[in-house]
């Protein structure tokens, strides 16, 4: 009896119907997620001392329970945000130290960046999505600040130095230079957002 | 010439589906590289607010989440319509939060230990209460990273 030596073709027409099982499996179990957002760090849970601050080196932000916006005592709306927390970061009264400030020196307002702190304080019912919108606009002055001391010293804005930094293209080399950069950007401009509880002294 | 046969006419040639498999796959690798795998359920509302000075959380293994919004629909008769905390699969309560993290923190390896970030996943319309509690019970357990996780968008967009 004569023997077929040629193996035989396996048939691959159920291959799509597999591959299509296998498709709808990860489309229901799997999801697309956002991991993206703000970056925060709290404050650690030793108590320190209470630090006097001079007041003009305040920046009062307050969110009441109908997420209505208080700078300075005053009622302010979500879009004057960030242009009056540049002003106030980028006051520079203390010309000295602030050599690279833009803004209008105003003794009445903040020292210099390092000194200005903005101090936040949201009410218990004030709501999460108001909460970050009020975060978001607040980073983004640092970071119009930021971007713009680099693109003076450096050429490049802040956000592309930091994209540079986390590309895992960049030699090492490179990163140690940019972290450098980095860090006396951040030193100009330090992030200095407390949402711990101010009290006004009276004197 | 009788080597030409005439072909007969109206009778399409059959689509082959030789490459359908390639493509199916081409899909399935698709779709396994840019999604990841669901790891509970989740059990409270949760539309996430957006913002748009935001960071990319880089690595997935030193992220250790918590959920944060109104039961769903088929629990709101059991729990109610208050935001609340989800851990894992259940419903937690705020002092459960620190032994939650720690639990997460051990289960990690030991040079990640220190370099955990925590993602809170809030619903946008929770209450700030409820999150100023969390944040107390993370400093206690000095998980101090935390990451306001959003969509990308216009902040404007939140109130709605």
């Amino acid at each position: 009896m004569a023997r077929n030596n040629e193996i035989p073709e396996v048939n691959a027409g159920s291959m799509a119907d597999i591959a299509f099982l296998l498709l709808i499996f990860f489309l229901v179990t799997a999801t697309i997620q956002t991991d993206m957002g703000l970056d925060r760090k709290l404050p650690p849970k030793e108590p320190s001392p209470p630090v006097p601050l001079n007041e003009r080196n305040v920046l009062r932000v307050v969110l009441n329970k109908n997420d209505e916006l208080m700078v300075e005592s005053e009622l302010l709306s979500i879009n004057e945000l960030r242009s009056s927390a540049v002003a106030f970061l980028d006051n520079g009264s203390d010309t000295k130290s602030c050599n690279y400030c833009g803004g209008e020196r105003d003794p009445y307002s903040s020292e210099n960046p390092d000194k200005a702190i903005i101090s936040l304080n949201s009410d218990r019912e004030a709501s999460y999505g108001m909460y970050v919108k009020v975060q978001n606009e607040l980073t983004a002055a640092y970071m119009k600040l930021r971007n713009r001391e680099s693109l003076r010293l450096y050429g490049l804005e802040y956000s592309e130095l930091e994209g540079i930094y986390n590309d895992s293209q960049t030699s090492v080399i490179d990163k140690k230079q940019i972290k450098d950069k980095i860090t006396t950007i951040r030193n100009l401009f330090p992030m200095r957002l407390s949402e711990a509880e101010t009290r006004q002294s009276l004197k | 010439m009788a080597k030409f046969a005439k072909k007969k006419d109206g009778d399409l040639p059959a689509v082959s589906t030789a490459s359908l498999p390639d493509i199916v796959f081409m899909l399935l690798f698709f779709f396994m590289t840019v999604t990841t795998m669901k790891d509970s359920s989740l059990l409270v509302e949760n539309t996430l607010p957006n913002a748009s000075e935001i960071k990319k959380l880089e690595k997935k293994d030193r992220v250790i989440y918590i959920y944060v919004g109104k039961p769903t629909q088929e629990y709101q008769k059991v729990f109610g319509t208050e935001p609340k905390i989800q851990l894992n699969d259940k419903f937690a309560n705020v002092d459960e939060v620190g032994s939650y993290i720690l639990a997460e923190r051990a289960k990690k390896p030991q040079e990640l230990q220190n370099v955990l970030t925590t993602a809170l996943k809030v619903d946008k319309n929770a209450n700030m209460g409820l999150i100023a509690d969390i944040k107390q019970e993370l400093r206690k357990v000095n998980a101090l990273k935390v990451n306001y996780t959003t969509y990308e968008g216009n902040a404007f967009n939140n109130l709605q």
